[in-house]
């Protein structure tokens, strides 16, 4: 079986100075993935998990400190420029491009970096356009946009040297739901019209990686901890179960204190202040200590809104595997 | 081969549009570029008049407000380019593109040149116009290389500082004003180096708009041939190749630091 990406051992440290102290980081530790060619593959994870570090390595932005890496077969070491002719990136929050310039004069533009000849980057990019909704904003400036926009635009730009294989990173970051959603609708068709195109997607959003990968891997401080089917990982914790309780808010120091509580696998919490409440997702050992919990809920001198049980998600996995959801980190 | 050189070139070419584009989309910086450097120019005119100095000085002046604005183009908009690229999140694009960086710098360089010559004209022009200046070019195609190989020259040494802001500089436009004014003295842009003391005019004439510029002066005023600037020409040439192979080496090595260290692509390194 052929691969798109390949790592082996894969390591990355950071070595800063900060007031004279030397601060090691390591961004990656020995992380191993195999992602086939065709497949829409997921990495999860918090903030700092070392997502952006293992796309910017497989991209030849950055090297490892050890380990291999291949892209297409290809060594992300050796082999650069075979690399670049094959992959893009689009990162969320960023808006490559110049603002004096018109949408489509900034795609042109980026077309000239692949030595795209002109018909076919006009042609390419009126499609794009009009796959991002972007067609009536086509001779509008870039400084013109809003940033939904240009998240778009950056969309469109990841694809103009028709990849084989897509590194996107957040690619949802800061879009409203409507675009975000295009842009999901958009990628599970891009995958599935033409053969052998690959995506390599980190998303923050548990929601985006269980509607869109075939695979999902679950990255936590730089290891992978669990690599599979967002199916086969619900399965990994139906011996747990998983709650979602809505109290009257409580501060972090009395979460704390439930989260000491035996039998409690993992625990996840959400502040609504505007309404007062805490939004609680537990994942317990049997369904009987939640009796317990609401106990010391009610001996926190908060009050329980709403219980209910939930299935697993791939929130769930990520609390039991990481003891935390992804917004508590 | 011929495939990759073909994507080089039209990375230029995109490049150059551009800046040449960008560069003259708003009219009132085109009014500011071309119009702005009339009046520091004027300063000297009227502060040689006023001393009644020989006429030549007007000359020597209005051809050196004139080199002057490719001075401040390679400075700003060369120099700084890079760290402006990376602030707009574009150099990650380009280190992902399958192109030399070269062909960025290269396009940056081209299309610099475009708008600034446009832009130096109209300012020539006016210089002449207002101040009723006679030049005596006897050789108006030798005239035109030694513009041509200054220009290079200049542009080689922005294509070596845009790298060099990028790696060592804490903000792109410190450095750039820590350049600005020492080569406004050393180049003798509104005056005759040949009053400085030997040690500095030697300094002086490591700086390729130093070189020529005298070199321009020598033909347009006093009608000079090439006999007489031909060290000027082979300087020129040399700076050139020089400052290009530097400006490739450090454009390697910035590639490699960014790699290694993370600190160009990551944001919080």
């Amino acid at each position: 079986m052929s691969f798109s990406i390949e790592t082996y051992d894969l390591t990355r440290i950071f070595k800063s100075k900060q007031s004279g102290k030397i601060n090691i980081v390591k961004a990656l530790d020995n992380v191993n993935l195999k992602v086939s060619k065709g497949e829409l593959f997921g990495l999860l994870g918090p903030n700092g998990a070392g997502k952006t570090t293992l796309i910017k390595i497989l991209c030849t932005l950055l090297f490892p400190t050890s380990g291999k890496a291949y892209v297409n077969g290809y060594d992300i070491l050796k082999e650069t420029s075979k690399i670049r002719e094959i992959i893009n990136v689009a990162s969320g929050g960023e808006t490559p491009g110049y603002g004096i310039l018109t949408v489509k004069e900034n795609l042109w533009f980026f077309s000239q970096l692949y030595g795209i000849p002109n018909k076919i980057a006009k042609e390419r990019i009126n499609e794009l356009l009009e796959i991002v909704d972007l067609k009536d904003k086509a001779n509008e400036r870039l400084n013109k946009l809003s940033s939904g926009m240009k998240q778009k635009l950056n969309i469109a730009r990841s694809l103009i040297n028709d990849p084989q294989i897509l590194f996107l990173d957040e690619p949802t970051l800061g879009l409203d739901v409507i675009s975000a959603h295009q842009i999901r609708e958009y990628i599970k068709f891009w995958i599935k019209e033409k053969e052998n195109r690959t995506v390599f997607l980190t998303t923050h959003y548990m929601a985006e990686a269980e509607e869109l990968c075939d695979r999902v891997a679950i990255i936590n401080e730089g290891k992978i901890v669990a690599c599979d089917t967002p199916e086969n990982l619900k399965k990994m914790v139906s011996k747990g179960s998983s709650f979602e309780i809505e109290i009257a808010y409580i501060n972090d120091e009395k979460i704390n204190l439930l989260k000491s509580l035996k039998g409690i696998i993992a625990l996840s919490f959400n502040h609504k202040i505007d309404k007062n409440l805490t939004i609680i997702k537990i994942v317990v050992e049997n369904e009987s200590i939640i009796s317990d919990v609401i106990s010391m809920i009610l001996n926190l001198k908060s009050k329980v809104i709403s219980l209910k049980k939930i299935e697993p998600t791939l929130e769930t996995v990520f609390m039991s595997l990481v003891g935390k959801g992804l917004e508590n980190d | 081969m011929i495939r990759s050189l073909i994507r080089n070139l039209k990375a230029v070419y995109g490049r150059v549009y551009v800046r040449i584009v960008g560069g003259n989309r708003y009219l009132h910086e085109i009014f500011a570029d071309a119009f702005l450097p009339l009046l520091n120019l004027s300063a000297y005119v009227f502060v040689y008049k006023a001393m009644n100095a020989p006429q030549d000085l007007a000359s020597f002046v209005i051809i050196g407000g004139v080199m002057v604005t490719f001075w401040l183009n390679v400075l700003w908009s060369m120099g700084a380019q890079l760290y402006w690229e990376k602030e707009m999140g574009n150099l990650e694009v380009f280190l992902l593109a399958p192109i030399s960086r070269m062909a960025i710098l290269f396009g940056m360089a081209i299309g610099g040149m475009i708008n600034t010559s446009l832009r130096a004209l109209a300012t020539l022009i006016l210089g002449l116009y207002i101040f009723n200046v006679n030049f005596n070019i006897t050789n108006p195609i030798l005239v035109f290389i030694i513009f041509i190989l200054t220009l290079i020259a200049l542009y080689a040494l922005g294509m070596l500082f845009s790298s060099l802001f990028l790696l060592f500089g804490r903000e792109a436009w410190h450095s750039a004003n820590l350049l600005q004014e020492p080569i406004y003295f050393l180049s003798g842009i509104y005056f005759p180096i040949k009053y400085f003391p030997f040690w500095l005019q030697v300094i002086a004439s490591l700086i390729p708009l130093t070189i020529g510029l005298d070199a321009m002066r020598k033909l347009i005023i006093y009608g000079h041939d090439f006999i007489d600037i031909q060290l000027h020409f082979f300087l020129l040439i040399s700076l050139s190749i020089i400052l290009l192979i530097l400006a490739k080496f450090s454009l390697n090595y910035m590639e490699k630091i960014a790699k290694k260290e993370g600190r160009l692509t990551l944001k919080w390194i």
